[in-house]
């Protein structure tokens, strides 16, 4: 299935109107060790870009935000327990899925080798 | 061994005596309002925890032991005397009720000691009037911001942002974000200044406030300061001065004189009151003739007739941010550190506190990378590590654990934000030469090391209890309290 | 001068190195209009003349009165080793443990200090320390403010300490939210009335037991009630209330917030002390400031370290949960070692005979023709008298009978004219309460 990327680095893969929500590998590399992730809560609506979950590693702490609006139908609690989870395989594992409001805002997001030419310019 | 107190109990044993019961055990309360279980605290004797405590002071360091050249901290020596005056029974064991019950004749000495304080203040900084209130630096900046928001409120200005540059403190972003302010940060120039430009550029009439460290965090002062005050005038946005680095031009310049409307400073800093491990500090706030109505209970006043009194709060003051006087020992101890130096001692710290800083500068430069070295700096200097983790793999923080070794504190790392593997030293002006002749050798002999080895960094320090403990482990697996 | 060591040789060779010729161009960037108009200050002293002046100033302070003055501040015994401990310098002159290698003693101090804490309370998170209790009663408004996400309310009880309730609308006047104040009564917290009020906008309530009055109450039901509706309960009280009372956790509260004056600190005219902020575990990531845990490192040695940081200013700036930095480390220190060696059949014999000791005086003055108790709730270690005279009177008669006889409540709240808050701690005896009591007697 189709991945694609936002600027704040999460990645997507689209299943139907479900959206699987992830970090970039890129994107824990610069955060180091993960230490922490707060998962949304499921049936929490959000809007395109909201800041809707939230990690933490030893040095920094960042908010996840949302590349697509839609509503949380799952959370990845196994992050709960094992945080590094993200740093053994952040392209693999999702955070959260939402069930989207508007599947073409999938269309405008990157796709893998615009978002490896985006990082090159970071 | 770490054990902790804990592991050291044994059920029965006992510490310290009270004193006796004189009265018979009054009626037993309601069960519904007793606790069920007793606090585990630990059993052990009064030698038990006196060698135990004993033994955990000597595993750190202090400025009485050690060099501490930590960048923006001001680590110089805290005189002795501090200590036997803030323990006079008179000070000490003064109940600050007094104040709500508006004893004045009660408390004269000591209200006599603020007002000096104040006083002192004021004519250090070119301000109208202080507050004693903030127990630290980042309690007065919160108490400034708050100040200025009341001013823009009564004004009925529309006020959005406060703006830093890049190089503040972290305390200063998140003290405008606690008063509800966006922070706007305005990069700095290749010079280590704000950018003139990139400032004029952010500021707007939504601007509430500028917050600038004089001088920076780099340890260089802005020659356009007093360009940046009018600017921010002109938008009616208050200037903020965090006296952080105060240490620098005590008695040379005055952000009263040059515009700022409103200043903090830290007393465990710049009047060398102890820094007790991370505190107890002082910070208190004055302001120009604009804030002054805004100030916080509790204010001063002094009548010939009947001496120091409590001056009632103005109708537009913002409240209260501290019970009564703030830190009133630690308030005590600074005023006890200014008496002693007098107005040419602390002409006299300044210019030595700049002078080690450049001897150091000097003699460091043409072994580390010091981006900003082509002017003097002032009471504190900036490296940077980059080229030796570029080149070695040996990092800033390498640097700093190789120095613990020579029982030299390491520098401030990786602060400012802006340098890269950044090391920044402040010698204050209490460290003798050979002091700092012995530190700048050994920073020198850690630069060649990493070039000849930089395999060896991997094992500093090798003489402490314990190296380069596993922070990752501590977040993940949290253990902060003791449990059976 | 005092405190800088430098010979005119050292100075000379250093100019030398820095390639400058005279100390005055140390200061060439700042320009000369900037400079300061003004410096006048006094000349500096040696240290034996600095300490006469503030000897002097000391004896214009009373403190030799035997004091029945609390309301959150108390004149309680601080054993000689917490002195003699606190003021070793490694401890007191030691920098904010940044360094872990190097601040071993006051990071593992600050570990058995949040240990006690969580003892104390029941809580299962702490800090290493606030400023003082009301200010960490106001951070903790802001950490509901910020779990309850969209809720803008707060409702605080009058029975916590009015001061602290100034400081908590002063923190919170800057953010769109609502403190509502609940009226305390002479029996207590308006419960029917909080019950009415609490809905699914209150982030939380605020209460404090023993209330400022010394009045003592069980909450556990209106706390079941708040939960109801997924808000918190956030506790203040005077922790050697602790050794007796229902902690943090038996009564269910989500946060707990006290002031550390009693731990073995002195009054100092109201600082330093400390704050305690303490909560469930649950809420760790919105607590603010500095937080000590336990790791080890490569070679397995336990280590003590300034843990969950990204919290905190210095890494998430705007983000943070404060922008608090420095705590009152000295401070917690000191009542880490207070509680050590109390231990822990000492501390709650120390609670009993606080609450045994205002017990006799409430009883023995309740005798009195003209003064009558306000509460009608059982207290601990301090309670309101009323008496036939204002208290501004009634206070100063008692100074001059050789004691400070309490607080004036009309100060603090309207209509209380004629109260006066009396406290005792274990340091008063028997013979002294009696004296009080025959004193009250000859005035009223």
């Amino acid at each position: 299935m189709a991945k694609r990327y936002s600027n704040e680095h999460e990645w997507v893969i689209l299943d139907g109107e479900v959206a699987s929500i992830g970090l970039s590998a890129y994107a824990v590399e610069q955060l180091g060790d993960i230490t922490f992730v707060e998962l949304p809560e499921i049936g929490a609506e959000a809007d395109k870009d909201d800041s809707i979950a939230f990690i933490e590693s030893v040095k920094a702490a960042s908010d996840i935000y949302t590349p697509l609006g839609g509503e949380v139908v799952e959370a990845n609690e196994e992050l709960e327990d094992k945080p590094e989870l993200l740093n053994e395989a952040a392209e693999n594992t999702w955070i959260f899925k939402l069930k989207v409001i508007d599947v073409a805002e999938f269309e405008t997001l990157m796709d893998e080798a615009a978002y490896k030419a985006y990082i090159a310019t970071l | 061994m770490s054990s902790t107190i804990f592991e050291k109990s044994h059920v029965g044993r006992k510490g310290i005596n009270i004193p006796k019961p004189s009265v018979d055990d009054a009626p037993k309360l309601d069960a519904s309002l007793l606790r069920e279980t007793k606090a585990n605290l630990p059993e052990v004797s009064e030698f038990d925890v006196v060698r135990h405590f004993t033994r955990l002071s000597n595993k750190n360091f202090s400025i009485d032991a050690n060099f501490y050249p930590l960048g923006s901290c001001t680590m110089k020596y805290n005189p002795k005397i501090q200590e036997r005056v803030g323990g006079l029974a008179g000070l000490a064991n003064l109940h600050p009720h007094h104040i709500t019950n508006n004893q004045t004749h009660l408390v004269q000495g000591a209200l006599s000691s603020l007002k000096t304080l104040e006083n002192n203040l004021c004519e250090i900084t070119g301000m109208d009037a202080f507050t004693l209130t903030p127990q630290a630096g980042a309690h007065g900046e919160m108490l400034g911001i708050m100040m200025i928001g009341a001013y823009h409120k009564k004004k009925g200005n529309h006020k959005r942002y406060v703006i830093v540059p890049d190089s503040s403190h972290g305390t200063n972003p998140a003290t405008a974000a606690m008063v509800d302010y966006d922070v706007i940060t305005v990069k700095s120039g290749a010079n280590g200044d704000m950018d003139l430009d990139a400032f004029k550029e952010a500021m707007s009439d939504e601007v509430a406030a500028v917050m600038m460290t004089v001088p920076n965090t780099l340890g260089l002062f802005n020659p356009k300061i007093k360009e940046i005050c009018d600017i921010a005038h002109a938008h009616d946005a208050l200037m903020y001065y965090d006296g952080a680095n105060m240490n620098a031009i005590l008695g040379v310049l005055r952000p009263g004189d040059i515009g700022f409307d409103v200043v903090h400073l830290n007393l465990h800093k710049t009047f060398a009151t102890p820094h007790g491990g991370g505190g107890p500090g002082a910070g208190p706030v004055g302001v120009g003739k604009t804030l002054k109505e805004f100030l916080p209970d509790l204010q001063i006043g002094f009548d010939k007739n009947k001496g120091y009194f409590f001056d009632t709060p103005h109708d537009s003051s913002i409240g209260k941010i501290s019970p009564f006087f703030g830190n009133y020992l630690v308030l005590v101890k600074a005023l006890v550190y200014m008496q002693t130096l007098g107005k040419e001692g602390m002409i006299n710290t300044s210019k030595k506190a700049v002078l080690n800083a450049n001897y150091i500068l000097a003699k460091l430069k043409g072994h580390l990378k010091a981006p900003f070295a082509d002017t003097l700096c002032m009471h504190e200097c900036v490296f940077s590590a980059e080229d030796l983790t570029k080149e070695h793999g040996v990092r800033a923080m390498d640097i700093a654990k190789y120095l613990l070794d020579f029982g030299l504190h390491a520098p401030t790392v990786y602060f400012p934000l802006i340098v890269k593997e950044s090391i920044m030293i402040e010698p204050t002006e209490t460290e003798n030469i050979d002091t700092i002749d012995y530190f700048c050798k050994k920073m020198i002999d850690a630069v060649e090391l990493a070039k000849s080895n930089p395999e060896a960094f991997k094992e500093f320090p090798k003489t402490l209890p314990i190296s380069r403990p596993d922070e990752t482990k501590a977040a993940r697996s949290l253990n902060i309290r003791w449990q059976d | 001068m005092p405190y800088t060591p430098h010979t005119a040789q050292d100075v000379r060779k250093m100019l030398d190195v820095i390639g400058i010729k005279e100390e005055s161009n140390l200061f060439d960037a700042i320009p000369n209009e900037l400079r300061a108009k003004s410096f006048d200050l006094e000349d500096g002293l040696s240290e034996f003349e600095v300490f006469d002046n503030f000897a002097a100033l000391a004896s214009q302070n009373n403190t030799s009165k035997i004091s029945f003055l609390g309301g959150g501040y108390y004149d309680h015994i601080i054993p000689t080793a917490v002195d003699s401990l606190s003021t070793r310098s490694e401890f007191y002159t030691a920098y904010t443990p940044y360094q872990a290698e190097a601040s071993q003693g006051t990071l593992q101090a600050l570990y058995e200090y949040q240990s006690m804490i969580c003892e104390l309370t029941g809580m299962e998170a702490t800090n290493a320390s606030m400023y003082d209790g009301g200010t960490a009663l106001a951070e903790a408004a802001l950490m509901a403010i910020r779990i309850g996400r969209k809720r803008k309310k707060i409702i605080i009880d009058s029975g916590v300490n009015p001061i602290y309730i100034k400081i908590v609308k002063t923190y919170l006047a800057y953010h769109d939210l609502e403190v509502i104040v609940l009226h305390v009564k002479s029996d207590g917290s308006d419960k029917e009335r909080l019950l009415e009020m609490i809905d699914d906008s209150i982030a939380g309530y605020i209460f404090q037991n023993p209330n400022f009055f010394g009045s003592i109450e069980d909450y556990s039901d209106v706390i079941k009630a708040l939960h109801d509706v997924k808000a918190l309960a956030i506790m203040s009280s005077y922790p050697i209330a602790l050794g007796m009372l229902k902690s943090a956790k038996d009564v269910d509260a989500d946060i707990y917030c006290g002031d550390g004056q009693s731990l073995g600190n002195y009054l100092g005219f109201g600082g330093p002390s400390f704050g305690i902020l303490a909560c469930k575990e649950k809420y760790i990531r919105n607590l603010p400031g500095r937080i000590v845990g336990i790791t080890n490192d490569a070679k397995q040695r336990r280590s003590y370290v300034l843990t969950l940081q990204a919290r905190e200013q210095h890494i998430r700036r705007d983000k943070a949960t404060s922008n608090i930095c420095s705590n009152q480390n000295l401070m917690a220190l000191r009542a880490t070692i207070f509680m050590a060696l109390l231990g822990k059949e000492g501390f709650v014999k120390l609670s009993k005979q606080n609450y045994n000791n205002a017990s006799y005086l409430k009883n023995e003055l309740s005798k009195l023709d003209g003064v009558s108790i306000y509460n009608q709730n059982p207290t601990f270690n301090e309670f309101v008298i009323e008496l036939p005279m204002s208290s501004s009177d009634f206070i100063n008669k008692m100074e001059s009978k050789n004691f400070f006889a309490g607080l004036k409540l009309d100060a603090l709240y309207e209509n209380f004219e004629n109260k006066v808050l009396v406290s005792t701690t274990e340091k008063r005896t028997k013979a002294q309460m009696d004296e009080f009591v025959a004193c009250v007697k000859e005035i009223v």
